[in-house]
């Protein structure tokens, strides 16, 4: 029952999981958002560009990851990292690659494919006027894409691309079967150490339902003060 | 050193002595399915009912809907699955928390459930939007035509809302069976655990994600076939997609 409760647990180890664990997960989710976002609109372009081989090898890469559960994405890249370093290298043996940059790797090419869905929609939501006007003045098709059409379909797509980093700020966790200490590995870590688990993970339940919650608000929030009127 | 390929360690018995390895991944391919499908069945039917709630003129429904939703959505699963698994049982009074811990195959009900109640939300907002993209007439109508609520929603909003919302609804049901690979972490050996462990008893890491890849990526094409077979079948006449 919750007579036994033991506030001290959390206390004690606080230091060890927002100085860790939090700034663990927070890193991995900014970069790999960044990283997911960049190849994600790569993959788009790649998807829109008009060539048809190009836009295939996209589509099939989108479709293969999303068919895929993140752990076992996780699972493969875990393994599979060390024998790309070795190859790309030209190195003898496996390259050892830490964990924190295993899972970044993982994280961006998965979110990838679910970042380069929402530039998808955001790049097809721009009236075709617009890249024609830009064609019409004369720019390249990188100048188009630089100037005219990326800037509007990433500001219509922002809510949408924050709401997919909250989504993907809660998948960090599952970094935990790796047994990398993340918020929640941290958590579990303190938490089987002192045989603790019911005060740990209610407090990492909490705090994960507290910041997700309070992003989302900001995201509401923005959706209505960046909202293009028509 | 070089990976040693060894593609026919799917036919060598497993240590686990029930069979080859093969045996090991199609058994946990089968709980997987079973898992999604229990999970389905759960967060469909807890998914109606909080997404209708959200739909309903009583604001107490509505916020109660709403508290539902954002409770199950801004967790992460593999922390909602540790509560069912870990931290209910100490909470419940003993001699529940003790029967919960004794449960034979614990692991399958709690992902059943946390993942079951994890998709309840998402199947609950899915279900609200397609209510709410029902023309305001169709509800005024059944009123009209003397229809209780009850009624209303059983021979009105809900027959039209939920034809809508079947494109949506397959994908969730992908989602569903992808989450499942989430209850690894509780012991549970689904398609996912059991790829883990042949690669732990057998070395042959590469071979192992291959085979479960593949079999992933069988489960999804049958869904996506099976359920647009289903879409075609119940696509609303006049619609965009309709016949």
């Amino acid at each position: 029952m919750l007579g036994s409760f033991d506030f001290d647990v959390i206390r004690r180890s606080l230091p060890y999981l927002f100085y860790e664990g939090m700034t663990f997960t927070l890193t991995l989710t900014a970069l790999s958002a960044l990283g997911g976002l960049i190849f994600g609109t790569a993959i788009a372009l790649m998807r829109l560009s008009g060539y048809k081989i190009l836009g295939r090898i996209a589509g099939l890469y989108v479709d293969f990851m999303r068919s895929l559960p993140l752990v076992l994405v996780i699972f493969w890249f875990y393994f599979l990292v060390p024998y790309i370093g070795q190859w790309l290298t030209g190195a003898s043996r496996p390259i050892s690659v830490g964990a924190f940059a295993s899972s970044l790797i993982t994280f961006i090419m998965f979110e990838a494919a679910y970042f380069s869905e929402i530039m998808r929609a955001g790049i097809q939501s721009i009236s075709r006027g617009q890249p024609a006007a830009a064609n019409a003045l004369g720019l390249t098709y990188a100048q188009t894409m630089r100037y005219v059409v990326l800037p509007q379909a990433f500001r219509n797509m922002l809510p949408v691309l924050l709401t997919q980093t909250i989504v993907l700020f809660q998948d960090t966790s599952l970094v935990y079967v790796l047994s990398i200490p993340d918020f929640l590995g941290a958590a579990s870590k303190v938490a089987q150490r002192d045989g603790r688990l019911v005060e740990m993970y209610l407090f990492a339940a909490l705090v994960y339902f507290t910041i997700s919650c309070v992003a989302s608000v900001g995201v509401r929030r923005l959706q209505s003060r960046i909202a293009i009127i028509r | 050193m070089t990976y040693n390929w060894n593609w026919g360690i799917f036919f060598q018995p497993n240590p686990m002595g029930t069979g080859t390895y093969l045996d090991l991944l199609l058994s946990g391919l089968v709980l997987t399915l079973e898992t999604a499908v229990l999970a389905w069945i759960i967060a469909l039917i807890t998914g109606s009912i909080v997404g209708v709630m959200r739909t309903l003129p009583s604001r107490g429904a509505y916020w109660f809907g709403f508290a539902y939703v954002e409770f199950f959505r801004n967790m992460p699963l593999l922390v909602q699955l540790f509560l069912w698994f870990f931290v209910l049982p100490e909470i419940l009074p003993k001699a529940a928390g003790l029967w919960l811990k004794q449960l034979p195959n614990a692991p399958f009900w709690t992902a059943s459930i946390g993942v079951g109640l994890f998709m309840s939300a998402r199947v609950a907002v899915q279900l609200q939007a397609g209510i709410g993209s029902l023309p305001r007439g169709q509800r005024q109508a059944a009123t009209a035509l003397g229809l209780t609520t009850v009624q209303g929603y059983r021979y009105v909003l809900l027959p039209m809302a939920f034809r809508i919302i079947l494109p949506p609804l397959t994908s969730e049901f992908l989602n569903t069976i992808k989450n499942t690979a989430v209850a690894i972490t509780i012991g549970l050996l689904e398609l996912t655990g059991q790829a883990r462990s042949m690669q732990e008893f057998s070395f042959q890491v590469f071979e192992a994600f291959t085979a479960a890849t593949i079999l992933y990526l069988l489960v999804n094409a049958v869904v996506v076939t099976g359920m647009r077979i289903l879409e075609r079948y119940v696509a609303i006449p006049g619609y965009i997609t309709g016949k």
